[in-house]
């Protein structure tokens, strides 16, 4: 066994060119073969890649698809988040502890199977859903979970679960997976019809700088969240020293209730990859990296088939499209299981073989991003849109949708809702009337753009989704009238507190701190004065936390706290007895008192 | 570019180099920012997040944050104080600091932070986290219920030492600082004259038989606060 491990480790580090940058992919291969990263195996890849061990530890100790303990051949994780909680998750998995006979972070005794919670798998509209390995199972019950467990016990191969399969896309040979679309409303421009490879075409027959503009004149923003100016990153991109330029594009979606990248990823993967090919020539890059979360992994073989064809019809290679000295390619980079990664500099610290940590800013990635390079990174669908922009034009774009944010948005609506699903809708539609494309008339709250954007009330229904007032990457979660919101936020947090990267000390402490207040708040222990202490302690949060994730995490908590705050009050009393009501002096006794012999004269009935 | 970049901070003017940080321009104009991750001669980590500054109105790290000109930086506000007595606070609760057992008492940059800032007790509960020691080198012995994640040691090991006996594992709450061996310290090849076994500002890394060379009431931050080098500057 160890020689073999030896010999394997080797080859699966030769393969990666014995390359320390490649490591996301050795530890990937490793942890595949081996079902974990040993403390062996680590000392070989760190010996192969001439680097320390404690790198590679560094790494495999980040991701949470990665592990130094071992796990079964086959590894399920049902998704926690708070939809599937919402859709039934509790029965679910109670029957796959059942069915297994071992609990949560357990493997089953003959070493096959691993049980596990996993954060938002990018599955709300067809929640609870697990992963068994890199196969996706939706619409998850007690029954099919029985079903389930039994099959795989047949097999050990999660290729050959029995399943329905998906529509579009998913049911392709390549993907051969029971996740479907869930398209419910196509707009104008990424589900409508359109001319492929015109956009590139148009790109091409016009200089760098005139693409650069033509975005810029369309008024795209990010469709990630942050809503930075597409053509503006561009151009720093492109004016930046350094002869090797990057485009990445972030498919790393991460935001609990955020799906709509993965559909585009199914149907849309030719229009993204044009996009990216329009982005490296107008920044000047020769390769573009697509970094694909691992939770999407079984769109992999789709995606580079994809590729593939491109290749084959010079859309990608070299003198692209007979334009001489324009050579691009786009590689697959896969995730292993952390959200940060879908923070931009995180993103590239992940493409690079390291830990998913923020990088310090600036410098910005326009400037000295991947492996110290000009970087522009991009969200799936802002590169599906510049694909439009330069097959239509930017009047045409610009036209669309409201005045300060121009064209459509992907939304991915779900929670308690008739018709959950992707939405294409112009920028400048009313949540109001959102809701009740979606079948929610009677929601409770909204939360707009995942736990890290707002969670709003009726009051605010008659705002827009737009840049100026409702941003969003997509995420609609809809809450019906029974829900409570302070557990709501409660769950919320648990998200941020799992997915903190712990570089900076406010985002890795304080989103702790927050969901103990809350629980204690929920405990019925709760305090007046633990409302401002959230508060204040929130606010400590947003302003000193080191990237997008701990300058947002606190939202959850904010937002319910200024839309909801009837619910909080409701649940907090002052203190009568003079102590804090999380201490209990009866149980603090207790251990004295059996020492002593005697109970206290005071504190014991 | 001009050789002399003019800004502000709190108000008062302070002269720079192109390319400097806030933190270097505020240290050499003799304005303390207080810190604790941050020391001069390593790359800037930013991660304890107590230099948070603003500077035209957004939070930026003073560390990290280039000069520029005509820029307005407001450090002593009211507002500062209040978060960096939370990150004071989530820093100790986070561990376990027990200042009045502890060997570094009166030379911890954290303890003299809290002092600093006028902070008695952490108002947030305390997690108690489990954490090791390990004392298995000859020379030097690693306590991480001190540990504040500042990187000075994850730095100075690989960046001047040149041995990269220190990295980081583990993430969200339980990220730790663990060491280039699949065993203990005592198994690299750490030496105590190496810069890393001295950059540490807690008790965390500790060379032994030194601890009480100097007596309690007399260490550096017994005779005047953090920061009094910096001040005295002026």
């Amino acid at each position: 066994m160890i020689e073999s491990l030896q010999s394997e480790v080797k080859q699966i580090c030769k393969s990666c060119g014995n390359d320390r940058t490649k490591m996301m992919d050795i530890v990937r291969g490793v942890q595949e073969k081996f079902g974990q990263v040993s403390s062996e195996a680590m000392n070989l890849i760190a010996k192969s890649v001439n680097c320390h061990r404690v790198e590679v530890e560094s790494v495999v100790s980040f991701y949470a698809f990665l592990s130094k303990k071992p796990k079964g051949k086959i590894v399920i994780r049902l998704c926690n988040d708070v939809i599937d909680k919402m859709a039934g998750l509790a029965p679910v998995a109670d029957a796959f502890k059942k069915e297994l006979g071992i609990d949560f972070g357990q493997t089953t005794p003959d070493g096959k199977i691993t049980l596990e919670y996993t954060p938002c798998i990018g599955m709300c509209d067809q929640a609870p859903a697990a992963l068994v390995n890199d196969e996706i199972i939706t619409y998850l019950s007690s029954d099919k979970v029985r079903e389930l467990v039994a099959d795989l016990r047949k097999h050990y191969n999660p290729d050959k679960i029995i399943h329905r399969l998906g529509d579009g896309n998913n049911a392709s040979e390549l993907v051969h997976s029971c996740v479907h679309n869930g398209i419910r409303k196509k707009g104008r421009v990424i589900f409508s019809e359109y001319k492929e490879e015109a956009g590139l075409k148009n790109a091409l027959a016009v200089s760098p700088v005139e693409v650069i503009n033509e975005v810029k004149n369309a008024r795209l923003r990010g469709r990630g969240g942050a809503g930075f100016p597409t053509g503006m990153k561009w151009q720093f991109t492109r004016a930046a020293e350094g002869t090797k330029k990057y485009i990445l594009c972030n498919a790393d979606e991460g935001e609990p209730g955020t799906f709509k990248d993965r559909v585009i990823l199914t149907e849309r993967a030719d229009m993204l990859f044009e996009g990216m090919t329009i982005g490296g020539y107008a920044i000047g890059a020769e390769t573009g990296i697509l970094y694909l979360r691992a939770e999407y992994a079984y769109l992999r073989k789709l995606l580079e088939k994809v590729l593939k064809e491109r290749r084959d019809k010079n859309l990608l290679g070299n003198n692209i499209l007979g334009k001489k000295g324009f050579n691009f390619d786009i590689t697959i980079q896969m995730g292993a299981g952390a959200y940060i990664c879908g923070e931009e500099t995180s993103l590239i610290s992940s493409c690079e073989g390291l830990r998913g940590d923020p990088k310090t800013r600036p410098p910005f990635p326009a400037q000295k991003g991947y492996m110290g390079n000009p970087s522009a990174v991009n969200n799936v669908e802002t590169l599906c849109c510049v694909a439009r922009i330069l097959e239509m034009g930017a009047g045409w774009f610009a036209e669309i949708g409201s005045k300060g944010s121009p064209s459509t948005k992907l939304l991915s609506v779900s929670g308690d809702c008739r018709l959950p699903g992707v939405y294409e809708f112009p920028f400048g539609i009313k949540v109001s009337d959102l809701l009740k494309e979606v079948g929610a008339e009677d929601a409770q709250a909204v939360l707009i753009g995942g736990p890290s954007g707002q969670i709003i009330g009726p009051n605010d229904y008659k705002r827009t989704i737009c840049y100026d007032d409702l941003a969003t990457g997509g995420a609609v979660v809809v809450f019906g009238p029974e829900r409570d919101m302070v557990k709501i936020a409660a769950e919320y947090m648990d998200f941020f507190v799992e997915e903190s990267c712990g570089y900076c000390t406010p985002c890795r402490v304080g989103n702790v701190l927050l969901k103990k207040y809350l629980d204690k708040i929920l405990d019925g222990k709760g305090e007046p004065t633990d409302l401002d202490f959230l508060k204040s302690l929130g606010e400590s949060i947003k302003i000193t936390s080191r990237c997008g994730l701990g300058q947002t995490s606190p939202n959850p908590v904010l937002t319910t706290l200024k839309n909801f705050r009837s619910s909080y009050e409701s649940k907090v009393k002052p203190a009568t007895d003079g102590f804090q009501p999380t201490f209990d002096i009866k149980k603090a006794l207790a251990e004295h008192e059996s020492i002593a012999k005697r109970k206290s004269v005071i504190y014991t009935e | 570019m001009s050789d002399q970049i003019t800004f502000t901070i709190d108000g008062v003017e302070v002269k720079a180099k192109p390319g400097q940080t806030i933190m270097q321009a505020a240290d050499e104009a003799g304005i303390y920012i207080p810190r604790l991750c941050y020391l001069p001669e390593l790359t800037a980590h930013g991660s304890c997040r107590v230099c948070t500054v603003i500077v035209n109105g957004k939070p930026q790290t003073a560390c990290t944050q280039p000069v520029a000109e005509g820029m307005i930086v407001e450090n002593d506000t009211p507002e500062l104080l209040e978060h960096r007595r939370n990150l004071v606070d989530m820093l100790f609760v986070e561990g376990n600091h027990l200042c009045m057992f502890c060997e570094r008492s009166g030379n911890c940059e954290l303890q003299a932070m809290a002092y600093r800032l006028g902070i008695l007790a952490p108002k947030y509960p305390y997690f108690y986290p489990d954490k090791p020691l390990d004392s298995t080198h000859k020379d030097i012995f690693l306590e991480l219920n001190r540990c504040i994640l500042c990187g000075r040691c994850v730095n100075a090991s690989a960046d001047i030492d040149g041995k990269g006996v220190f990295g980081f594992v583990g993430r969200s709450i339980d990220k730790k600082i663990a060491v280039n061996s699949d065993k203990n310290l005592g198994d690299t090849n750490m030496a105590v004259t190496d810069k890393a076994a001295s950059v540490c500002p807690v008790g965390s890394i500790n060379k032994k038989g030194t601890a009480f060379k100097i007596p309690y009431g007399q260490r550096l931050y017994d005779q005047k606060p953090i920061g009094s080098d910096i001040e005295n500057k002026k």
